[in-house]
């Protein structure tokens, strides 16, 4: 079944090379051959995720390979769409390269079938994790606007204008498209933990109980919740929001991998191997 | 009736003298070749351009003649069969008008003749002998003097179409290059850094703190690359601020009020004398808070600085300086360079192909020309008749080859014995023109 994913992780591979191509010659057709094998990989990854969903009858994040696979699946479909509505073709070099791997990771882990205790089935459920999936993907490309956007600083400021400083699109546009990326992902985020929430109390009876992940999650969300506060009362803009996009990616990475490999909990059945 | 080609003994009366074909001519002094001071000596108003092109109308040597004067250059454009003597008329010209000894600038002349002439005029117009490369200005003078000497009558066919091949050729070149973007080259850089912070330069505000010369150019190059958004100016005499804030269509402000401006300026362009710093760390510190954190940009142009570069430590504030902004301009050069190949490449194709038609301008192409297509349509003619005739001998068919050969021939005889001449003091080319024209061979 995993073999499937070669062509997968091939053509994700290629549109970040045509990406990598893009930002060293510029050329449109670079960029758009770029975004079209990103599509072309994602329809195969949709068929993928769909005959496991139809197969199994539940959304597919049973073991750390379904975890990475599906994750990887919805990062690629909110790139692709977030793209059009964001005019910054440089994402892509980000995109590209983190869908490839995300891909090439769930096809090194294997893909064993686990039991797992409580319902996979809950519409709950399925929102919980996609909510939560889609806010990680734009705060991932939050993060990708914000790396861009130091770079970009450090070349102004340091009165550097040679290879980046020529690629990279203005520090307005890094800032307002990070922002823009922060706030789809927070929203997305915000709604994916209350249904979580609501699960919980459903399956557990009670809706927070100090599982490290949900602590974890709560740092990730007072993380962005103050970068949106003080970007809101204007203090923090360009440099600073970027540093805290960064942190709070760290910080999201950590509850998402680093929880389930260091601390115990009960979202451990996801990420088993 | 004169048939004087066609009395059928002889062929053809001798040909008279063929008159040497004109030959354009540039003399003149550039910021190149002269200093500064000389050049105002020497430099033209559009009277005294008008009476002297009157008054070197009437000289032998000269055919056609444009003057062009800037504050860079003083140059004659010229048509003459006779080179030598042009080239003394016009200095004599000069001297006289200007009311100086021609010793004193003679050194500082310099003459392109031929392909050489027509290549630096074109290179003029462009923009690429100005002191700052592909500045737009010269085009416009170069137009404004041609005008002039249309409004004089001192241009012919050779001058009208060498200017009207200049402009097209300096359009090629401003849109087929990148020369003219990067024209007033430190503005050009300020601009392009401005787009990278702001990326978009509409709404944006600028303040321009002291006038001078590269601060305007700045400002004018910010103003092209926007199409609303405020202007402030400031200047130590307000009077001269007011006016400056006047010709840019914006607000002069007092020297004492840029602190309060940098909460809604986004640019400020900087060129004072000040000895001092004029805008401080501390005084941009609490205006950051207060545009809450918009970036701000700071173009200081100004030796001493104006600006503390201190300012470029605090967050979403930019503080370029002129050694900065050379720094980028430098970076630039590499480009630039290849640019200006671009355009030296569309120059001398303009060259190659106005040589193409001067020379067609000659009696005898010309004449060739027109024989062969006189000589294809009546042997059309013919093969047309031939076939409707039966029982032609092939005898016959040949003496009806040489019939019309002999009308083609005898026929052009008249012009051609004009064209060679067509009297003292008239401008054969325009003559050689016009009958390409007539018989549509032109090109």
């Amino acid at each position: 079944m995993s073999y499937w994913l070669i062509p997968v992780i091939g053509l994700y591979l290629s549109s970040a090379a045509c990406y990598g191509g893009y930002l060293f010659i510029q050329k449109e057709s670079f960029h758009r051959a770029g975004y079209g094998l990103m599509l072309a990989g994602f329809a195969v990854h949709t068929l993928i995720v769909a005959t496991k969903i139809l197969y199994y009858g539940i959304i597919p994040v049973r073991n750390l390979h379904e975890t990475l696979l599906f994750a990887a699946w919805v990062f690629a479909g909110v790139f692709l769409v977030l793209k059009i509505h964001t005019r910054l073709k440089i994402m892509g070099v980000f995109a590209a390269p983190i869908a490839t791997l995300m891909t090439a990771a769930a096809f090194m882990v294997p893909d064993k079938s686990v039991e797992i205790e409580s319902s996979l089935a809950s519409v709950w459920l399925v929102i919980h994790v996609m909510l939560i999936f889609t806010g990680m993907a734009a705060l991932t490309l939050a993060a990708g606007a914000g790396v861009l956007y130091l770079i970009q600083k450090h070349n102004i400021k340091g009165k550097k204008h040679r290879f980046f400083f020529r690629r990279l699109p203005s520090l307005e546009m890094l800032d307002s498209t990070g922002y823009t990326f922060v706030v789809i992902g927070f929203s997305a985020l915000t709604v994916g933990l209350i249904t979580g929430f609501v699960y919980a109390h459903m399956v557990w009876g009670r809706i927070w109980s100090w599982d490290p992940k949900e602590v974890w999650s709560a740092i990730t969300w007072l993380i962005y919740a103050a970068l949106l506060h003080e970007r809101l009362i204007s203090r923090w803009r360009g440099g600073r929001a970027a540093v805290l996009a960064i942190i709070g990616f760290a910080a999201m990475l950590f509850t998402f991998l680093g929880v389930n490999f260091l601390l115990e909990g009960h979202h451990d059945e996801f990420t088993r191997w | 009736m004169n048939l004087r080609g066609g009395n059928g003994r002889k062929e053809m009366t001798p040909l008279p003298m063929e008159e040497k074909q004109p030959e354009i001519m540039v003399v003149g002094i550039n910021h190149v070749s002269a200093p500064v001071d000389l050049r105002e000596q020497l430099a033209f108003s559009t009277t005294q351009c008008e009476a002297a092109l009157a008054d070197l109308k009437q000289s032998d040597a000269l055919r056609e003649i444009l003057i062009l004067s800037t504050c860079n250059r003083v140059e004659f454009l010229l048509s003459t069969s006779c080179p030598d003597g042009a080239l003394n008329t016009v200095i004599d010209c000069l001297s006289e008008t200007k009311s100086v000894d021609r010793k004193t600038f003679e050194s500082a002349v310099y003459i392109h003749c031929g392909d050489e002439a027509v290549r630096h005029a074109f290179r003029v117009a462009s923009g690429l002998d100005s002191m700052i490369v592909g500045e737009p200005q010269i085009l416009g003078q170069l137009k404004d003097a041609y005008r002039v000497a249309v409004n004089s009558k001192a241009t012919g066919v050779i001058l009208n179409r060498l200017l009207h091949k200049a402009f097209s050729t300096a359009k090629r070149v401003r849109s087929e290059t990148g020369i003219g973007d990067r024209a007033v080259s430190i503005s050009y850089a300020a601009v392009e850094l401005a787009k990278k912070i702001f990326g978009n330069l509409n709404d944006k505000t600028v303040l321009l703190v002291g006038a001078g010369e590269m601060a305007e150019l700045a400002v004018e190059h910010l103003h092209r690359n926007r199409a609303s958004g405020n202007l402030f100016v400031a200047n130590r005499t307000f009077g001269v601020g007011v006016e400056l804030a006047h010709r840019f269509s914006g607000t002069a402000i007092r020297f004492e009020e840029i602190t309060q401006t940098l909460t809604s300026a986004d640019i400020i362009i900087s060129s004072t004398g000040s000895p001092d710093y004029i805008i401080d760390h501390a005084a941009v510190r609490p205006a950051m808070r207060k545009r809450r954190n918009r970036p701000l940009f700071f173009i200081d142009i100004a030796v001493p600085r104006d600006i503390d570069p201190e300012i470029n430590r605090l967050e979403n504030a930019f503080v370029y300086d002129i050694d900065d902004l050379q720094g980028v301009i430098d970076e630039n050069l590499n480009s630039r360079h290849n640019e200006s190949i671009k355009a030296e490449r569309i120059i001398e194709e303009g060259v190659l192909r106005f040589r193409h038609w001067h020379h067609s301008l000659d009696v005898v192409p010309t004449i060739k020309e027109i024989r062969a297509k006189l000589h294809v349509i009546a042997e059309a003619e013919l093969a047309r008749t031939l076939q409707s005739m039966q029982n032609i001998s092939p005898e016959d068919e040949a003496s009806l080859h040489k019939m019309i050969e002999a009308i083609v021939n005898k026929s052009l005889h008249d012009p051609t014995v004009f064209l060679k001449n067509p009297g003292t003091h008239r401008d054969k080319s325009l003559y050689i023109d016009m009958v390409r024209k007539i018989f549509n061979i032109e090109e």
